[in-house]
């Protein structure tokens, strides 16, 4: 099947889409946008977080033919050119990547929590990442980023 | 001898004891970081692998036929089509590259598909028939010795005795336990995949995640009958590994369908085939015994420990050595009796995961410490200062520990630190979080400590060596540096301590880090601890040849510097076989910890409510790294307290997702305050001490501690689950 959506701003188009395919897998293997990430496949680890007209999704558990005509914007629609969104500038800076295999999906996650609640307290910030998994920091600087993050935008 | 470490300025900024920005960061916020999964090539086709459904079993026919004619499909390969040596291994190499007339695991490869898209490549392998004569698997590692043998010489991979003292001392107090260990996965994010690109010669690029280059290249080269130099690797975007990339997983596979189809190849695993691909931590079972005197004094120490090895070898035997001579921990003890025992059976293969056979031990003799506390009425913190090694001590080996040791220190600095508030009233800070299960009714809390050791560097004898190559040349004016080498970065921040070397030691800010590739020399494996240690000693070592050259120049005009060395750490020596004695390690660190719980008693359900660390690191030479490095490992050990655990049932894997494995998530994790102590070594390059694996020793006790003294309860296996609270 041929897939149209709007990905950070753009019109593009998929062709010879499997209907079985992942809005992950187009993203991924078809549109060049390999970003958001691949850790489990099945909606555990939020590593491949994208917004689906505004809302976070999973792009894994999101079929290719649900994001017909709609819009997404993926990690690598954050920045504006060369200067880093504040997320993405406080994940570096705290020290809050390390192998970066979770990053783009906590990025668009904390982006996301930092648009509803610009000031968001520890428990609120550990509720909205609950669904992110990181295996390398422990979280801690993770959530130094987002205060940092908060404490900028 | 502890040396106050010297002060390293460095004349421009962003040099060691600094904490610069990591290079690759940038690219990994904003999504552009290349790891091995995100790799594509025209033309290219992907890779699929059959596997064993069965623990253990006699294949009787593989039946490809019906796969070849499925349309999009471009090869399908069994063994016949591994044109070199078919078995590979790190210490043995007793583990087919595709399995021939037996598969020992669950999760076995057994045939190879290479096919248009991954769902062609599924479809196809439906269609492959293999039949199978199913045998009764071997699970139990205590009875695995006598059982039916799995391997030629029999399921006894490696027996480590250590005999040190008296071994028929009496003591005043006796405290005996059998303790559990379940298997832990590194659950590393990124799954394991990587591109495989033929050339017209008929050698062959390979494009990997993984955590050592060169013994990779080595096996693959085997397998594939090539020279070592028809198969380049170059490292891609490693997410994560802790061990568990140190064996081979598709790598071979992939560079066969790209040299039998002539076409790039791409394989990914996904999250259950990870569960499948890699091994994990080695489950254990450890008896114990400990002696003392009324004062607390240890008077001897006896153990016995058996380490399941699943399937295949991998790094079992130095697994297994680790196990036995850490297995006393950071303790003085002048008698002791270790058996260590590695075992094939027909559960997962295991090998190296964070903490390496200390992990296993360091739950069961910090159990034992916290028992003979109780029984001498004295406190967690006072009967392990009691015995408390320093430098100078002497290991069970005979091994004098010939630098910092500041075990008691480590231990007062966490019970020192201000203990957080008691049990909250907000639900998302109580167990059970919003699943709002309690309001506070039925919650205990409990305070434990714990602290450990590990070996730093690889031991034994093994000659342990990195190799760095640091160039220099004029760049707009100005002296600018590349380092190259083939130490694998994995998400530890290597190639940022890699560059604040080079500035310090060349005084110059521009530092390119090069691609990691097998076009230079061995870089050695990014595992126990050891890269800053060794390729940081190999850059440091060839910025000493560069600066030589340099000869205080800042312009060298059209000249260009390149210098490329080798770096050794001091040797070591084998362990006797008979007595486990001899000078087998280069380093120890050490790191405490003191965990706070909150227990809803009712449910079985922990919080922990925080976990500080301290750990002597020698030097920081990335301060905020460090932390990381010790926030992270605390978590593993975390997970591997409460929660993480490949369940398995006659061999097979009850449990291969991220739905049914669990890893701590934010919710999961405390506040973790981390003090550093930095007390130089100074055998080791600026007095560092390997910093990743001690937390990941000491996290784990120091919570099941925790757990035992809110509750009463005895808990000798971890993970703590919910019944082992209710009892139901």
């Amino acid at each position: 099947m041929r897939v149209n959506v709007t990905v950070n701003g753009e019109q593009r188009q998929a062709d010879d889409v499997w209907e079985g395919e992942s809005l992950l897998f187009v993203l991924r293997e078809r549109l060049g946008l390999p970003g958001s990430k691949n850790a489990c496949e099945q909606g555990e680890c939020g590593s491949c977080t994208v917004y689906l007209d505004d809302v976070p999704v999973c792009a894994c558990l999101v079929a290719a033919g649900q994001v017909q005509d709609r819009e997404v914007r993926t990690v690598e629609g954050l920045a504006d050119g060369d200067s880093l969104d504040p997320v993405q500038e406080a994940f570096v800076e705290a020290g809050a990547v390390q192998c970066g295999f979770c990053t783009p999906g906590l990025v668009v996650q904390a982006h996301d929590l930092l648009d509803r609640v610009p000031n968001p307290s520890d428990p609120e910030i550990r509720e909205a990442l609950a669904g992110n998994l990181c295996r390398c920091t422990g979280y801690e600087k993770i959530l130094d980023a987002v205060r940092l993050a908060a404490s900028r935008r | 001898m502890t040396l106050t470490p010297a002060e390293l300025t460095s004349a421009v900024s962003g040099g060691i004891g600094t904490s610069p920005q990591r290079p690759d960061g940038n690219l990994k916020v904003r999504g552009e970081f290349a790891y091995a999964s995100d790799l594509w090539h025209e033309d290219m086709i992907w890779g699929a692998t059959l596997r064993s459904p069965h623990p253990y079993a006699r294949i009787t026919s593989v039946d490809i036929t019906e796969a070849l004619k499925v349309p999009g499909v471009y090869a399908v390969l069994t063994h016949s089509d591994v044109p070199g040596r078919n078995l590979y291994g790190l210490e043995h190499k007793d583990q087919p590259v595709l399995a021939v007339d037996v598969v020992r695991y669950q999760g076995e490869p057994i045939a190879l598909v290479g096919a248009d898209h991954p769902e062609t490549a599924q479809r196809a392998m439906k269609k492959i028939v293999v039949t199978y004569d199913v045998l009764e698997p071997v699970v139990d590692m205590e009875t695995a010795a006598d059982d039916t043998p799995l391997h030629p010489g029999g399921n006894l991979v490696r027996h480590v005795p250590i005999r040190r003292g008296s071994q028929d001392v009496e003591a005043e107090v006796v405290v005996t336990g059998r303790y559990e260990v379940g298997m832990q996965d590194q659950a590393f994010l990124g799954p394991e995949s990587g591109l495989a690109v033929p050339a017209t010669d008929g050698s062959v690029d390979l494009y990997i995640a993984t955590q050592w280059l060169h013994v990779d290249r080595d096996q693959i080269a085997a397998a594939l009958g090539l020279p070592q130099e028809q198969v380049r690797l170059t490292l891609s975007g490693v997410g994560g590994a802790f061990g568990g990339r140190e064996d081979l997983s598709m790598q071979v596979h992939a560079c066969l369908l790209a040299l039998h189809t002539g076409k790039p190849v791409k394989m990914v695993y996904n999250r259950e085939e990870s569960f499948y691909g890699h091994v994990h931590r080695h489950p254990a079972v450890l008896y114990y015994e400990h002696g003392a005197d009324h004062t607390g004094k240890l008077v001897y120490v006896r153990t016995r420990m058996y380490l399941d090895g699943g399937a295949y070898a991998s790094s079992t035997p130095a697994v297994v050595a680790n196990a036995a001579t850490l297995g006393v921990g950071p303790y003085e003890v002048d008698n002791v009796t270790i058996d260590a025992y590695g075992l094939y059976t027909n559960n997962p293969p295991c090998g190296a995961m964070r903490g390496f056979g200390a992990v296993q031990a360091g739950f069961a003799y910090e159990s034992q410490m916290d028992k003979l506390a109780e029984a001498l009425g004295m406190s967690p913190v006072d009967v392990r200062v009691r015995n408390a090694m320093t430098e100078g001590s002497v290991m069970p080996t005979g091994q004098v520990v010939d630098s910092a040791a500041p075990v008691a220190q480590l231990l007062k600095l966490v019970q020192d630190k201000p203990l957080p508030a008691g049990t909250s009233s907000d639900i998302r800070e109580l167990p059970g979080g919003v699943s709002n299960t309690t309001h506070g009714e039925g919650v205990v809390r409990g305070v434990g400590f714990a602290v450990g050791i590990k070996n730093i560097c690889f031991s034994e004898g093994y000659d342990d060596y990195s190799t760095a190559r640091v160039r220099v040349s004029m760049v707009n004016g100005e002296l600018a540096a590349a380092v190259h080498t083939a130490a694998c970065e994995v998400g530890q921040g290597l190639v940022t301590i890699m560059q604040q070397i080079v500035r310090t030691e060349l005084g110059i800010e521009r530092v390119t880090v090069l691609p990691m590739d097998t076009t230079i020399g061995n870089g050695g494996s990014t595992s126990a601890s050891r890269q800053t240690y060794v390729t940081g000693g190999a850059v440091k070592a060839a910025c000493a040849l560069v600066l030589a050259r340099l000869d205080g120049r800042t312009d060298i005009g059209d000249e260009i510097i390149d210098e490329t060395t080798e770096w050794r750490h001091r040797a070591t020596e084998a362990l006797d076989p008979e007595t486990g004695q001899g000078n087998a390690h280069v380093q120890y660190g050490f790191a405490a910890h003191r965990a706070v719980v909150d227990v809803d008693v009712d449910l079985g359900l922990v919080r922990v409510v925080s976990l500080d660390c301290a750990q002597d690191v020698g030097r920081a030479l990335n301060p905020q790294a460090v932390v990381g490095q010790i926030q992270g490992g605390s978590a593993q050990g975390l997970g591997l307290a409460v929660m993480e655990e490949i369940q398995t049932s006659g061999g097979k894997v009850r449990n291969p997702s991220f739905t049914d494995y669990l890893i701590p998530t934010v919710l999961d994790m405390p506040p973790m305050s981390i003090d550093v102590l930095e007390l130089a070594d100074p055998h080791a390059p600026y007095g560092i001490r390997g910093v990743g694996e001690p937390p990941t020793i000491s996290s784990t006790p120091a919570i099941v501690a925790a757990i035992r003294a809110a509750t009463g309860l005895a808990l000798t296996r971890v993970p703590v689950r919910p019944e082992h609270l209710t009892g139901t």
